[in-house]
């Protein structure tokens, strides 16, 4: 059995990794993750982030965050809407922490409008495998000094160091929000439509449960979005009724089961039903995810290869073998630099890193 | 035989005659980028036609040892493409097709030398654009915009390049030809999309990418407001922010600025204007018309004495044409300048162009502001005269005294220009050492030879040990004093 410690600072944290030479670590937030990924190869130590805690700083006149990795993500948007501010990213598990949504890159429907974590992320720090505290970014949106790390640790899952410090961009929040929901026999002309109407919603979702019609979501955030509303209603035909589908920012796969990330160009989106398994996701940026039978895996891949895409396995409760990495050489190489003992939640990570 | 001339003979077995450039006074052509004050001339000089020459002429480099330099168009203002004396430099004006352009999808692949604006003039009539829209979009190239992720006006809403790049295919400093992402989002494993825009050459060649289309706005509107000081133009942008809108762009310019864009322009400004603050508006007609509104409630609680609305595009570009000439129109009023490029949290404009002010004036140098305000960018003009002596001197320190207040204030010495070689010495001022350290771990992974823009962006270069606390015996480039080992 690993041990499990919570560091309470962040020296706490960094010396730790620096006492323990090459023991197997593996960094865990509310552990809303913990069945994703590979299970790792071996396992002395687990370091949770939970009393890492606390907003160190709401800037709301730079509508800018600096919070301690562990803060659950709930708590922190609380902060801010004190403010009328949020960070702008949906997570479908409520406990999870900051931390853990950038190192797992937890994206959700309004990633349309928003972007993903890795773009409101200006400035990280990091306790590296051998407990040196880094910094990259700032505290400022426009920002370009030095190297990225930021993006390179977002979707690491703690295989090249420690998050202990975000620094956010913030958003206001929107005074309206409206989701307009109707299931549609033509997705992809639908689809169409939606975007040429120029309406800007902040998210279009669709859920394809496997032989029965899509459903598509769209949501509008604030200014004039009763107007535009109307227009998404009107588009999404005559079954379109304002309300919030029951499936809106959850997986379609349930616990013990195989889910799958399918990332697919957008005009592909719409055929991903032919495949007979049941998907939901963005259909305004083409990233959905799956519920997959063990005998479908094969039949998701290649149709996402084969719409130009790319899929990857989120969960599941055997191992199942992954398409070949692009870049993978480049990679491994800088997996070796932060990590060099391969001490870092080894094995958990594409390709065996 | 030396190392350049061998390497010249094997390249040109493989790219005919004039992609190879020995002649030493072609080579001095390419002295420079747009930051004039650093020169060197290259060794050599090549232009492949595609990526698999690129691949050809990095592996030849590598296997020399030789480093390389990429340069688009050579528009740069921190001396990233200055080349190296004993290297190559990598030029991409051959490369400037844009392969695929899909609406549907909202993707545009090109190669690296294609000129940022020429991506919108393709797409357009599609009712599409390419947003990250940096002043110098006519004659910048992609493949510098991903280098130096740069920004433009409107990236305040739109984001940077790094916001808008979904696929990368580059050449990576040992000759390996990797793609990355295409017109799928996430692609898996590490983000070395994200890491590799904004490395500034230093992690290899882009050889194409993958840009995002951005669907056209439904509605622009543009407004230009006068105001007696820049304190309360900068109000305003903090009102309009606060208020919960996020405009496309706001930008402000202050009096020295003004003068100049009028003597260079003749954009005809709002007369006796300390400062002009220009705030554009899109999205959905119904939104936009709304929040317009709002926008001149508040910029005339912040007491600006004269607003114009533009009416048409001819009025929108003729507000823009003073703003986006602005770098240039200064020569219009001082033989020589400095263009600074820092950033500060938005809430400290008001006292940082104060301090600003106080520099210049206890030094006796000029300085004009232009400033993406929302994001909090500045653009210091400061103005000198290099026949004078000292100027430059006093114009440099003052400058550089810019820089000290952004850190000061919790800001970044540079906001779109990169650190190149003219910031390099600045960047432990910002970071520490084990923050520099851990950055050159990413370069180690992708160029442990050093040899991909090497000197830019770190001002002490770290050495690459295959397999860290292995080393035997001291690297000859330590012994030598060139470099630390860490
Ligand atoms: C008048 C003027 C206005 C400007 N306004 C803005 C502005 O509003 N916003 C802004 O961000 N910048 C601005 N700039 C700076 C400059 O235009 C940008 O940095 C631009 O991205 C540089 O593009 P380039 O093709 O000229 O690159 P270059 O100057 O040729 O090169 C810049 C860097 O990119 C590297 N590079 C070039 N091509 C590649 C490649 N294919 N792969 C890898 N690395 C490569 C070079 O090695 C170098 O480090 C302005 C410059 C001028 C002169």
């Amino acid at each position: 059995m690993a041990d499990l410690v919570t560091p309470e600072t962040e020296n706490e944290a960094a010396s730790l990794l620096a006492q323990t030479g090459s023991a197997a670590v593996a960094f865990k937030g509310a552990g809303t993750k913990a069945d994703w990924g590979r299970p790792p190869n071996r396992l002395d130590l687990i370091v949770r982030t939970t009393k890492l805690t606390g907003v160190i700083d709401h800037a709301a006149g730079d509508m800018v965050a600096v919070v301690r990795a562990g803060t659950p993500l709930a708590q922190l948007q609380q902060v801010l809407a004190a403010n009328g501010q949020q960070l702008a990213i949906d997570s479908p598990a409520a406990e999870a922490t900051v931390g853990g949504v950038v190192a797992a890159n937890v994206s959700g429907p309004r990633r349309l409008a928003y972007g993903t974590i890795r773009d409101l992320l200006i400035g990280v720090t990091i306790v590296r495998a051998d407990g040196v505290i880094a910094r990259a970014g700032g505290r400022v949106v426009k920002n370009v000094a030095g190297y990225d790390l930021g993006k390179l640790f977002t979707g690491s899952f703690g295989t090249l160091g420690l998050i202990t410090e975000c620094v956010f961009r913030l958003h206001p929040l929107p005074g309206t929000s409206i989701t307009v929901t109707a299931p549609v026999d033509d997705p992809a002309q639908v689809l169409t439509a939606i975007r040429h109407a120029q309406l800007t919603p902040s998210a279009v979702e669709i859920d394809m449960p496997s032989g029965v019609p899509a459903t598509l979501a769209i949501l509008l955030e604030g200014g004039a979005a009763a107007a535009r509303a109307e227009v998404a209603a009107r588009l999404l035909g005559p079954d379109a009724v304002q309300a919030v589908p029951p499936w809106w920012n959850s997986y379609p796969w349930t616990a013990g089961g195989i889910g799958m990330k399918v990332c697919v160009p957008l005009s592909a989106v719409p055929a991903l039903s032919t495949v007979g398994v049941h998907l939901r996701g963005s259909a305004g940026t083409g990233v959905l995810y799956a519920s997959v039978p063990p005998e479908r895996v094969a039949q998701v891949r290649d149709a996402a290869r084969k719409a130009g895409g790319h899929s990857t396995v989120i969960t599941s409760p055997q191992l199942i073998d992954e398409d070949p990495v692009p870049g993978i050489n480049i990679m491994r190489r800088i997996k070796n630099q932060f990590d060099p003992s391969g001490r870092l939640a080894p094995g958990t990570f594409v390709a065996g890193i | 035989m030396s190392a350049i001339a061998a390497l010249a003979a094997t390249l040109r077995r493989h790219l005919p005659g004039r992609q190879v450039i020995t002649d030493r006074q072609e080579l001095r052509t390419y002295e420079c980028d747009g930051l004039t004050q650093y020169r060197v001339t290259p060794a050599l000089v090549v232009f492949p036609h595609d990526a698999a020459e690129c691949a050809l002429i990095v592996k030849a480099c590598a296997e020399a040892g030789i480093p390389f330099v990429a340069r688009g168009s050579g528009t740069g203002l921190s001396g990233g493409a200055l080349p190296h004396a004993e290297g190559v430099l990598i030029v991409t004006t051959h490369m400037r097709a844009i392969r695929a352009v899909s609406v549907a999808d909202e993707r545009a692949v090109v190669e690296p030398g294609v000129i940022n604006l020429d991506i919108t003039k393709a797409v357009r009539s599609d009712g599409y654009y390419y947003a990250p829209d940096p002043s110098s979009q006519q004659i910048c190239s992609i493949g510098g915009n991903v280098a130096e992720n740069s920004g433009g006006a409107h990236c305040l809403k739109y984001g940077f390049t790094t916001n808008h790049v979904t696929g990368l295919e580059i050449v990576a400093p040992d000759g390996e030809l990797v793609r990355l992402g295409g017109y799928a989002l996430d692609p898996p494993g590490y983000d070395l999309i994200g890491a590799f825009v904004g490395s500034e050459g230093t992690l290899g060649i882009a050889t194409e990418v993958t840009v995002r289309l951005t669907r056209l706005p439904q509605a622009v509107r543009t407004l230009l407001a006068a105001f007696q000081h820049t304190d309360e133009a900068g109000a305003a942008t903090s009102a309009i922010i606060a208020a919960g809108i996020i405009p496309a762009a706001i930008e402000i310019m202050d009096a020295l600025a003004i003068e100049a864009a009028e003597a260079a322009v003749q954009c005809g400004y709002p007369e006796g204007a300390g400062a002009v603050l220009i705030v554009e508006l899109d999205g959905h007609q119904a939104d936009v018309g709304e929040q317009f509104t709002q926008v001149v409630g508040l910029i005339e609680q912040c007491g600006s004495f004269e607003i114009r609305l533009a009416s048409d595009d001819a009025e929108r570009a003729l507000f823009w044409k003073g703003r986006k000439s602005a770098f240039a129109a200064v020569g219009r009023i001082s033989p020589d300048y400095i263009v600074q490029d820092g950033v500060i949290p938005r809430t400290a404009l008001p006292i940082v162009l104060r301090r600003i002010n106080d520099l210049a004036t206890q030094s006796g140098t000029r300085v004009a502001n232009v400033f993406h305000a929302g994001d909090g960018n500045l653009h210091p003009l400061v103005l000198f005269d290099a026949s004078e002596p000292g100027a430059a001197e006093r114009a440099e320190e003052v400058s550089g005294a810019i820089l000290d207040l952004c850190i000061e204030h919790g800001g970044s010495i540079t906001g779109e220009h990169g650190v190149g070689v003219d910031k390099a010495k600045y960047m432990p001022r910002m970071f520490s050492d084990d923050d520099l350290e851990t950055m050159q771990m990413l370069r180690c992974a992708f160029d442990p030879a050093s040899i991909a823009n090497p000197g830019k962006v770190f001002p002490t270069p770290r050495l690459c040990g295959e397999v860290p606390g292995h080393r035997r015996g001291v690297h000859p480039a330590v012994a030598a004093g060139l470099a630390e080992a860490f």
